[in-house]
């Protein structure tokens, strides 16, 4: 299992498990354990309301990649260590993860 | 104004849109499209038309652009009609249960049975938020630069950090009184040029930079007059305005469509699965902006929802008539 853990826009926080081994970007795991994302634009990288910031987990994670700031770079607020959560694949590595949500809802 | 009498008024052009033309057309139901976007295709033309999809039935790989292509020469034994580059505005019921629906060019287009298939929706400025920005729309405040003399000696105040901050920064350089450009970043990824020539025209004094920064209320009477701006230190600072031209982005949004009265679901209209009518009658959504339990925003889905859409559509178009269901390999496509 990966266990992340996931701060609401609230603030409270919650572990979210997922099975080793599946295809699936973070935001897709997050929409599916129901969290309150719009993902208007289906994991493309355009829409940026799959918005997350990265608050613990492994250094390449903190980077964003040029797809995600191409989008980042146009919004009114992100902060640092900010991240498109339909870009990032679920891996084994990411055990322990914390994320806060930022995305509009 | 144009005036426009048809079947079937589709609201989208993209893929979904565009086969619902060729489900109709079978049906005898003759089709005109609305899109914002000035080409057809909606986000396969406009956003990856060079990206491969892999997942329509009977293409083992096809781009995005060639099936559109495809759909186009589909639907042309049907003479499907369009207004491109307009934004649908409003929708009027009339008694016998038609509609007119009107666009933001003042096109009327007067029809039997609405399919909105508009997929993401209506690409619109994304807005920052900012202490009382709404209430300066139109009264100094502009999401984007349709007329550059309309800034001539004027103090403007440009909020964001993309290629379009960037390029409207420079232009106005030589039109408004002042132009200040606030940032977040204390960087810029846009195009080099655009950066490097904003760093020049603020070392000659042409821009005023405020980096690490963010507009955050704004005041003024009537009309805007001054802006706040917080930098990084939480140090709070003051500048004349005249203007204020917030750049971040575009979002998707369901637009006026929003305001119909349609059952609306976490920004998708909600539908019935046995033909994909809205709560509101002779109202159809299909594609990507429709829910329903179990949605799959595929555009193979969006296919399935037109045959089923038009089949129930067709009661309202022809109510005289009994629908035979017929299959193309029998009766072929009779073009009209």
């Amino acid at each position: 299992m990966i266990n992340l853990t996931i701060i609401d826009r609230d603030g409270g926080s919650r572990a979210v498990e997922i099975p080793e081994g599946i295809n699936l970007s973070l935001m897709e795991v997050l929409k599916a354990s129901e969290y309150d994302i719009l993902a208007t634009c289906g994991g493309m990288a355009l829409c940026a309301t799959c918005h997350v910031q990265v608050i613990e987990g492994p250094e390449e994670y903190f980077t964003a990649t040029d797809t995600e700031l191409d989008v980042l770079d146009t919004l009114p607020y992100a902060p640092p260590a900010s991240r498109l959560a339909c870009q990032i694949r679920i891996s084994e590595d990411m055990d322990g993860m914390v994320f806060k949500l930022v995305g509009e809802e | 104004m144009e005036k426009i009498t048809t079947d079937i008024c589709i609201i989208g052009a993209g893929p979904v849109g565009l086969f619902a033309v060729f489900e109709a057309g079978l049906l005898k139901m003759r089709c005109h499209l609305i899109d914002v976007l000035p080409q057809v295709g909606g986000q396969l033309s406009e956003i990856y038309p060079h990206k491969p999809i892999y997942d329509i039935p009977g293409y083992p790989d096809v781009t995005a652009q060639q099936l559109v292509d495809n759909l186009m020469l589909q639907i042309a034994p049907f003479h499907p009609t369009f207004s491109l580059g307009e934004r649908v505005e409003n929708l009027q019921r009339n008694d016998d249960g038609s509609y007119n629906i009107i666009t933001n060019d003042g096109t009327t287009v007067h029809c039997q049975v609405v399919v909105i298939a508009g997929g993401l929706g209506c690409f619109e400025p994304r807005k920052p938020e900012i202490d009382r920005l709404t209430d300066f729309e139109g009264k100094g405040v502009a999401y984007m630069v349709k007329n550059p003399e309309h800034f001539r000696d004027k103090k403007v105040v440009l909020a964001g950090g993309g290629d379009s901050a960037l390029d409207w920064a420079v232009f106005l350089s030589n039109v408004a009184e002042r132009v200040t450009l606030v940032h977040r970043g204390d960087t810029f990824r846009g195009a080099p040029d655009s950066a490097e020539k904003v760093f020049e025209l603020a070392r000659e004094g042409k821009i005023d930079l405020v980096l690490k920064s963010n507009v955050v209320a704004l005041t003024g009477d009537d009309r805007l007059q001054e802006i706040t701006l917080l930098d990084r230190d939480q140090q709070v600072s003051h500048v004349e305005a005249d203007h204020l031209i917030p750049l971040f982005g575009l979002s998707p949004k369901l637009g006026p469509i929003a305001d119909w009265g349609l059952n609306i679901d976490r920004s998708a209209i909600a539908v019935n699965t046995v033909d994909y009518s809205t709560n509101i009658e002779r109202i159809y959504a299909i594609g990507d902006i429709n829910t329903y339990p179990g949605k799959l925003k595929l555009i193979l889905c969006g296919f399935h929802e037109s045959a089923l859409m038009a089949q129930s559509a067709f009661k309202y178009v022809y109510p005289e008539q009994k629908l035979s269901f017929k299959y193309t390999t029998v009766y072929g496509v009779s073009a009209f």
